[in-house]
């Protein structure tokens, strides 16, 4: 008896396992379920039929019985996992789209590209060490000229042509204007604190000039000053070759030659080399086959404007620069023409 | 400022090639903007002209016989009225490549037939060359012009534009820059010799010559010719000046320019017959004189005008421009020759008054120094002898009152110098720089150099310009490179700048585009949009640039209104522009006040036109929910008050809404007002504007924001309820009375509704109330206890009752 019962144990297991491979769905899995699993199933009546046997047969058949149970819905979990498997990369088969269609539209904003130059500049300083201050836009001739040693009469205040503000003090001079320079914040900054002193200021500025393609009447720039004990121009040219690096890449070299600014003295202006052409078409639209692009005025501070905020002449000693952030971007980004940054249109501004 | 290298080559030597020479000069501060080369002219050569005969067919045309130079003989027409047998001339063979004064180009010349006689070549004029305007005749050379000789030897030149700063007057003359030219190639200068013999009358017998100002006229000095003949002045002179960009006029004015153009000194020519009793008195004009300058136009002059002045009248306004009372004219045969030091202050003073910036003014205004008033005196009166004869006076006039101050003298020492620049230089290498830049040196210490600055430079005053010296000579290559090794300052905080960054961050994040547009406008622009400019009105533009704009703008709602409607007629949009600026506030006798402020504009369609999205037009709900979500990125949660009664006169006044935030106002939002949107004329409406005050943002409690509250751990329950409440409460009011209880974890509106099913004058809310506690799960019980007493709040503070 218990040979045969063993027996057919094996026989329904071979031939449920047969049975379950030919199976692709989930309807004919539950059924195969039912037929050999379920309460009424061919396993289980088998199984009933042990309470006729002795207990060591029992045991035995028993221990079989369970095995081939087991082993039954083991196989089932494999083949129900198989044919959703099969299923989905059928589904997943026949869902297709049109990739190439275009995608949902998502309006985002950007900053100008002004902002984002300026915000790289002063990136490059505050690492070093220099702090953001800012000043105001419409300035008295005293900060914007006088202190920055450029008196009344001055020829040099040619360098800048000015837009005056319509307003005549008691004196019947015309002492306001819009500043043409963030310089006047070195004396404003100077005359408050003490040294040490490392500042940037960005800004707006204005000249009475007209407008083409490298000129605008309205521009920013970012002035720099540097002034402590034992401050040099060794110092101005390390602190200057490094912004060019930071801005321009880490390859780039710089120059300098000499140039006049009333409120430093020796003044320079720097170069760097051409990253477009780096000095090999002398038809480089960029450096027009100089090999070198100008991008900055700077100078030793000029010991007039330091007596002018009352610092010690003979231990202080520092360093200022000056340049245009647009310039930059026009370098940095191949604008043809200063006019579109202020001209507002979205074709230019959503390039950046 | 052209320098013709020809005219320079006379006073130094120059074996680099001009773009070398060119790039030299730059790196050391005299900058040459440009490097034009005269010249090119293949197949052109000096000729003589052997014979004039009339042309057998036209009378205006003759025909010469040309001889260039290799024993041959060509036969040439010209039209040309001064061509004569006899003269060098500019000859061009056929296969010339010149201007076609016809056809405005460069052309090659081709053997022509004109009026039945063929030319074999042609004599140039100066436009034809390209070495100026004229075109009237042909250039005549001198007659040593050597025949046959390629014109490009002959004529051809380099001429160095150079773009001068102010302080560098020396360069503005043609030996400063051979000086400048001396120093960089270690090459010596041959300054012109002078000597002349003064054998005419002492000067002070002829002529009466005082100075009542010296404050304003340092140094007079003047010579005397007499019986001179006024004439053109001799070709090299004319070529010269030509060359360097002025035109030649009779030859005694040509050598004052001359002598300014090689010296720097302006100089001024006086007829002396037309001077009332030879007296030239300098002084300030009196009150009411008036004096006709060369140029033409009477001048009123005013008391702080230095006029030179005979026994009567101003005859010139000093060192700028003469009066055309004592003008050369071709009668003239007794020149009194001026070269004096005007105050540089008042002299910039007055050519700004008469917008009179001439080749003098420009010189004096920068400060020339006295000690060249005589040798440019007595090189021009040497000239005018030359080019127009007569006798010169014997002696000049010489008034200098300071006379026996001695010459300045700046002392420089290796510490100061390496405290500026960083580096040791040896003082033996720092005599050699100034020497090679011909300044005279005395050692005063192991340490100190004592200087004495030449007449021709006068930007010399201070250490620190020898020092700028010594290292734009040797080089600033030469100069190590450190970075910064100073202790760092302590960062100066800037709260306005970091919170005006991270708004730009929150508004870009959102979907707006930032716009930078001219600070300055029109009253027109403020008035269209409702801006009240009577009164204290905007900060005025005094030199305006247009009258576009003339006024600092108080409010950036015009540009941001100008640029929506300048962009909708090249894109289809949305529009969503911000711009970050400061607003101008005049105060009295004081600076204006500079309020920052953030503007922006939305409108146009919801989307990029897409097959995906259904579009509608940006409104006022779309720009509230663009805020919403950038001032959440600030930890802002305001709240949106009805600004009825116009919080401002461009905006819709049942649409606008002021943005409130801990009880102050940090900006409003509305939809433009109809008006001013009919006169942008914009293509798509609604506009949408907003703007918020940085001041106010700035100025809230710190910790208003951005507060970590716990996540709670216990689920929420959720409520949907419709109320009806009276048309005119706000859904903000509502919203409020629910957020407010501390069990309530969000509320969502959902629906708004009218209509039908409600009564007239109410309309529905619904809302998803969330309930939720931090310390535990809240029962169903509880929440609909929570949710009543909500409701019999709502009902008593907004007669709210609960939809069927």
């Amino acid at each position: 008896m218990s040979q045969s019962t063993a027996q057919s144990i094996e026989d329904l297991t071979q031939t449920a396992l047969t049975e379950l491979a030919q199976l692709d769905n989930p309807e004919a899995l539950e059924q195969w379920r039912v037929h050999y699993l379920g309460r009424r199933g061919g396993l289980t009546t088998i199984l009933r039929g042990l309470s006729q046997l002795d207990l060591e047969q029992r045991r035995e058949v028993g221990a079989l019985g369970n095995r081939a149970k087991s082993t039954l819905e083991e196989g089932l979990e494999r083949r129900g996992q198989e044919i959703s498997e099969a299923r989905l990369a059928q589904v997943a088969d026949l869902e297709r789209i049109d990739v190439t269609l275009p995608g949902r539209p998502i309006t985002t904003g950007r900053l100008h590209p002004t902002t984002q130059v300026l915000r790289e500049i002063t990136d490059a300083f505050v690492a070093m060490g220099f702090s953001i201050v800012e000043g105001p836009e419409i300035e008295w001739d005293h900060y914007n000229f006088e202190m920055l040693n450029i008196p009344q009469g001055h020829p040099a205040r040619d360098m800048w042509n000015t837009l005056w503000v319509d307003y005549v003090n008691e004196e019947g001079q015309r002492p306001m204007l819009l500043r043409t320079h963030t310089s006047p914040m070195q004396a404003r900054v100077m005359e408050s604190m003490e040294p040490p002193v490392r500042l940037v200021v960005p800004g707006k500025v204005y000249r009475y000039e007209a407008t083409d393609a490298t000129h605008e009447w309205h521009f920013h720039q970012v002035e720099g000053l540097a002034v402590d004990e034992g401050i040099t121009f060794a110092d101005l040219k390390g602190t200057l070759y490094e912004f060019a690096r930071q801005i321009f890449g880490a390859r780039r070299q710089v120059r300098f030659r000499c140039d006049y600014f009333p409120f430093v003295e020796p003044g320079v202006d720097m170069s760097i080399d051409c990253f477009s052409c780096e000095g090999t078409d002398s038809s480089c639209r960029i450096c027009r086959g100089s090999g070198w692009i100008e991008i900055l005025g700077a100078g030793m501070v000029h010991p007039y404007v330091l007596r002018a905020v009352g610092y010690d002449t003979e231990k202080y000693t520092g360093f200022a620069f000056g340049l245009g952030p647009e310039r930059i971007a026009m370098l940095k980004y191949g604008i043809d023409d200063i006019r579109h940054f202020y001209s507002n249109d979205l074709r230019f501004l959503r390039q950046f | 400022m052209l320098i013709p290298l020809s005219w320079l080559r006379e006073y130094v030597d120059i074996d680099l090639p001009p773009h070398e020479l060119a790039h030299r000069l730059t790196m050391a501060g005299v900058e040459v903007g440009e490097v034009t080369e005269l010249g090119g002219w293949e197949n052109c050569c000096v000729g003589e002209v052997l014979e004039v005969n009339p042309h057998p067919n036209a009378d205006s045309l003759q025909l010469c016989r040309v001889n260039p130079g290799d024993s041959t003989e060509m036969e040439v027409v010209c039209g040309a009225p001064n061509v004569a047998a006899g003269q060098r001339i500019c000859f061009a063979r056929v296969g010339a490549n010149l201007y076609n004064t016809h056809s405005g180009r460069h052309e090659t010349l081709k053997a022509a037939r004109i009026r039945g006689v063929v030319s074999e070549g042609m004599i140039c004029s100066e436009l034809e060359l390209g070495l100026g305007e004229g075109h009237e005749g042909i250039v005549v050379l001198p007659e040593d012009a050597p025949i046959g000789v390629p014109l490009d030897d002959y004529l051809g030149d380099t001429i160095l534009d150079l773009e001068i700063t102010p302080n560098r007057l020396d360069c503005f003359s043609i030996l400063g820059v051979a000086h400048e030219i001396g120093a960089l190639t270690g090459k010596k200068v041959r300054t012109p010799e002078v000597s002349y013999s003064e054998d005419g009358p002492p000067i002070d017998e002829e002529a009466c010559v005082s100075v009542a100002d010296p404050d304003l006229c340092r140094r007079y000095t003047a010579s005397l010719i007499q019986g001179l003949k006024i004439g053109p002045s001799p070709q090299w002179l004319q070529d010269r000046l030509a060359r360097a960009g002025l035109r030649p006029i009779s030859n005694v004015v040509d050598v004052t320019n001359y002598v300014m153009l090689e010296f720097n000194q302006p100089l001024h020519a006086f007829d002396l017959d037309k001077v009332r009793d030879k007296t030239i008195i300098v002084r300030r004009a009196a009150p009411g004189e008036t004096l006709e300058t060369l140029d033409g136009v009477p001048r009123e002059l005013n008391t702080e005008v230095l006029v030179i002045a005979d026994s009567r009248d101003p005859v010139g306004l000093g060192g700028v421009i003469g009066g055309a009372n004592s003008e050369i004219g071709p009668e003239t045969t007794s020149v009194l020759l001026e070269s004096a030091t005007f105050n540089s202050y008042n002299n910039r003073r007055t050519a700004d008054t008469y917008r009179l910036h001439t080749d003098a003014s420009q010189r004096f205004e920068k400060g020339l120094r006295p000690e060249l008033a005589p040798i440019a005196l007595r090189r021009a009166t040497q000239l005018i002898q030359q080019v127009a004869g007569g006798t010169i006076a014997r002696g000049i006039y010489d008034i200098y009152e300071d006379a026996d101050s001695p010459a300045p003298r700046v002392t420089m020492t290796l510490r100061r110098l390496k405290q500026i620049l960083g580096m040791d230089v040896r003082l033996e290498q720092v005599e050699e720089v100034f020497h090679s830049l011909e300044f005279q040196t005395e050692r005063v210490s192991d340490d100190a150099v004592s200087v004495t600055v030449p007449y021709w430079r006068s930007d010399i005053n201070i250490e620190e310009d020898l020092i700028e010296e010594v290292v734009r000579i040797i080089g600033y290559d030469n100069v190590p490179t450190t970075m910064l090794s100073t202790p760092i300052p302590y960062r100066q905080p800037v709260p306005m700048t970091e919170l005006r960054s991270r708004i730009r961050e929150a508004l870009a994040a959102v979907g707006l585009q930032e716009t930078i547009s001219y600070p300055v406008v029109s009253l027109e622009d403020l008035e269209k949009v409702n801006y009240d400019v009577k009164g204290f009105g905007p900060l005025r533009v005094a030199n305006p640039m247009s009258t576009e704009h003339d006024h600092m703008r108080p409010t950036l709602l015009p540009s941001l209104l100008d640029t929506l409607s300048y962009n909708e007629g090249y894109n289809e949009g949305p529009f969503r522009f911000f711009e970050q600026s400061r607003v101008f506030l005049p105060q009295v006798n004081q600076l204006p006040e500079e309020r920052e402020v953030v503007a922006g504009v939305i409108s146009g369609m919801r989307s990029e036109p897409s097959w995906l999205v259904d579009n509608g037009p940006l409104d006022f709900f779309d720009g509230k929910g663009m805020l919403t979500s950038a001032l959440a990125q600030l930890g802002l949660e305001p709240s949106w008050e009805p600004a009825e009664g116009g919080e401002n006169a461009a905006l819709h006044p049942g649409r606008t809404a002021r943005i409130m935030c801990s009880g102050s106002r940090i900006g409003v939002l509305g939809e433009l007002h109809p008006t001013v949107t009919e006169r942008y004329d914009l293509r798509y409406r609604p506009a949408t504007v907003f703007e918020l005050y940085m001041d106010a943002l700035l100025a809230l409690p710190a910790r208003s924001g951005r507060n970590f509250r716990s996540l709670t751990r216990f689920p929420s329950a959720h409520r949907d309820v419709a109320l009806v409440v009276p048309e005119d409460v706000p859904a903000g009011r509502v919203q409020e009375i629910l957020d407010r209880h501390r069990l309530v974890e969000r509320v969502e509106l959902f629906d708004v509704y009218t209509g039908e099913n409600l009564q007239a004058g109410a309309k529905s809310l619904a809302f998803h109330v969330y309930f939720q506690s931090p310390d535990r799960t809240l029962t169903a019980e509880e929440v609909n206890r929570t949710l009543d007493g909500l409701l019999r709040t709502l009902q008593r503070d907004v007669g709210a009752t609960l939809r069927d």
